[in-house]
């Protein structure tokens, strides 16, 4: 299995060099992170002349503690031919959430790019119709950032008694 | 333990009323009451795991038709009982009260589980605590999911509050201004 990841390594990285900021193997998944402007030029090379052509997963994280890379978007691709299995990860930072629409290459990227502004607030550029998707339409802020408390401190109508809190 | 052959079924009983050779007079309301608890059509609004335990309730064993309701349906227009039966979603919110208006009076609704009551255990963003923030109901089932028997008990509530009912509860008083306060006029 490592053999997947220093294959698809080498050739990604005379390909766009330093813009592969890492390649490791995490238990059974080879893990690239990448700049994030040139994610749909890599994932474009995957699809096209690695042959992975199914993306199974395409979702947000948010670590606050990584100043300057808080939103990270994270792809999971399926080579179905050859059945192979990677993942990239690619990060954002708060004040400049933007990040490249892979629905030009995988049409089912519009839904999860949809989910992944609904809960995270990461705007894809390119995306045909960038809405929320899950949540309402009037909520203003983005409830998967772990920025908010856990519980609303100022909530009357439950005893906290009667929860055992 | 063989066949019961007795002759005579068990009946309900019949309100007060005078009896003569083939006929029965009792008032109105009463005669109206009875025969509406007796044919109560519920929408079910079945969303999540309750709906399911509703399926069992309206299977053979447990038998909701034998109360009347044997015939569901999910057009608004022609149903008596709203039956709630899962999370609502905030989202959903709107849509479920868009049924509950078109429904044609007299119409009850009934709650069943602890999500459409209070929320249940989703205290969270996107769920609606209690689908009374958004329109008036009449019988709440806790549980999670409430078993079969639970349900059948509150359809049998509900048999109570119609039967008592008055015939025309909608110019009522205390209706005009429930039905305000969830500003459905």
């Amino acid at each position: 299995m490592a053999d997947v990841l220093n294959t698809l390594n080498e050739k990604l990285k005379t390909k766009f060099g330093s813009d592969i900021l890492s390649a490791e193997q995490l238990f059974d998944f080879p893990v690239f992170t990448v700049k994030k402007e040139k994610i749909l030029e890599i994932i474009k090379t995957l699809k096209e002349e690695e042959g992975f052509n199914f993306l199974t997963d395409l979702t947000g994280t948010h670590y606050p503690d990584n100043k300057g890379q808080e939103l990270g978007v994270i792809y999971h691709l399926h080579d179905m031919p050859g059945n192979r299995r990677i993942r990239l990860k690619t990060y954002a930072s708060l004040a400049d959430p933007k990040v490249l629409s892979l629905t030009g290459l995988f049409p089912g990227a519009n839904w999860m790019e949809r989910e992944t502004f609904d809960f995270y607030g990461v705007l894809f550029t390119g995306h045909p119709n960038l809405k929320r998707i899950l949540n309402m339409d009037e909520m203003n802020y983005f409830p998967m950032r772990r920025e908010y408390p856990m519980e609303d401190a100022k909530r009357d109508d439950k005893d906290n008694s009667m929860f055992g809190r | 333990m063989g066949i019961d052959k007795s002759p005579t079924a068990t009946l309900g009983n019949a309100p007060a009323g005078y009896e003569g050779p083939g006929f029965f007079a009792t008032s109105l309301d009463k005669a109206v009451g009875m025969a509406r608890k007796n044919s109560i059509w519920p929408l079910p609004f079945a969303t999540s795991c309750c709906g399911i335990e509703f399926m069992a309730t309206m299977a053979s064993h447990y038998d909701l038709g034998r109360f009347g309701s044997e015939r569901l349906s999910f057009s608004p227009r022609q149903a008596d009982l709203l039956m709630v039966m899962g999370t609502i979603a905030k989202k959903m919110g709107p849509i479920l009260r868009q049924v509950y208006e078109q429904m044609a009076e007299p119409k009850w609704v009934l709650s069943m589980g602890a999500c459409a009551s209070s929320g249940g255990i989703f205290d969270t963003y996107s769920v609606l605590q209690g689908i009374d923030r958004i329109m008036p109901v009449d019988v709440y089932i806790p549980g999670c999911p409430p078993r079969p028997e639970q349900v059948i008990d509150g359809l049998m509530q509900i048999q109570k509050l119609v039967e008592n009912e008055s015939l025309r509860r909608r110019d009522s008083e205390e209706y005009k201004k429930l039905q305000e306060k969830y500003g459905l006029n």
